[in-house]
């Protein structure tokens, strides 16, 4: 299965028609969480929020993940050893208030496990990517020095 | 080890502040969040729902400012940490004003400018962390490892 998230806060039907057009087109079946968006996808099934708990299981499940370039999915996706594909929103579209998110996609270019689109027309490519290359998890970057300077700034 | 209200916003700052959870977990943590399942999954108890905001409503950040002073005055933490956003931001200014020690971690979603609130909180917090390295500063945000 395909999962395909938006985050629950804003829409981003740029991504979910993208996919929805894209749907017929993949060997599985998709899922798509839709946010507050208004458009309805017609191939896949959606839902416009899904429970915390129920979407772990769902992303459990998931052969790709296909998300905004939110950190939060991008966290959860390294955790659960699943490639995902992110397409930023951008302000100039009013998909987002700046384009933070372009930024995150240009800095997640090229790691393990993570495929950017830059924009619809590259959504195929980088979710074929996503299917066929074999998963390597990514290595986090070394976090024992950010919670080691966190410890210390709470130990006073 | 201190009393510690840990706050941020659902989604990704939530998934940040998780990554934390070694570093946090004990007897005296306390967290908040915005989305009222995401502690309960996380196997978090006890936990404060604050009402969620952002700049655009100016009405939920009243309320959820206010929201932020009761909880922390009720707390009265030794230290409030918050991975963002907005409501993490109130509980450090709240933080401040209760004589807390107060640490804004910036989300790593933030690679070419720092938000709003992780911008005030240079001037606020007692300290604020970047993830990136090039968003460090002399004398203001500092780089000290990354999440990612």
């Amino acid at each position: 299965m395909i999962v395909v998230t938006v985050g629950t806060q804003l829409p981003f039907d740029r991504l979910v028609g993208a996919m929805d057009a894209l749907a017929p087109t993949l060997s599985r079946p998709v899922f798509a969480q839709i946010g507050t968006g208004g458009y309805q996808p017609l191939h896949m099934d959606w839902k416009a929020s899904v429970p915390a708990r129920e979407f772990d299981t769902l992303l459990q499940s998931a052969d790709a993940i296909v998300s905004h370039a939110g950190t939060g999915t991008i966290l959860l996706a390294q955790k659960l050893h699943k490639p995902v594909v992110i397409m930023a929103r951008r302000a100039a579209q009013g998909e987002h208030r700046n384009d933070h998110q372009v930024a995150t996609a240009a800095q997640m270019v090229g790691r393990s496990g993570i495929y950017v689109a830059d924009d619809e027309t590259g959504l195929a490519e980088a979710l074929h990517r996503a299917l066929t290359v074999p998963y390597v998890p990514d290595s986090p970057g070394d976090r024992t020095r950010i919670k080691d300077a966190i410890r210390h700034f709470l130990a006073g | 080890m201190p009393g510690i209200l840990a706050v941020s916003s659902g989604g990704g700052h939530w998934e940040e502040l998780m990554l934390l959870r070694d570093v946090l977990d004990g007897p005296d943590v306390h967290f908040a969040t915005t989305v009222a399942d995401l502690p309960e999954r996380a196997g978090i108890v006890n936990a404060t729902i604050l009402p969620d905001c952002n700049r655009d409503k100016p009405l939920s950040s009243l309320r959820c400012l206010i929201a932020a002073f009761r909880l922390v005055q009720r707390l009265r933490p030794d230290v409030v940490l918050s991975t963002g956003a907005a409501p993490g931001f109130f509980c450090i200014v709240a933080g401040k004003l209760f004589g807390a020690r107060t640490l804004w971690v910036e989300s790593f979603a933030n690679a070419e400018e720092l938000s709003l609130c992780g911008k005030l909180s240079v001037k606020i917090a007692d300290r604020c962390m970047v993830q990136w390295e090039h968003l460090a500063r002399p004398g203001g945000p500092v780089f000290e490892g990354s999440l990612l």
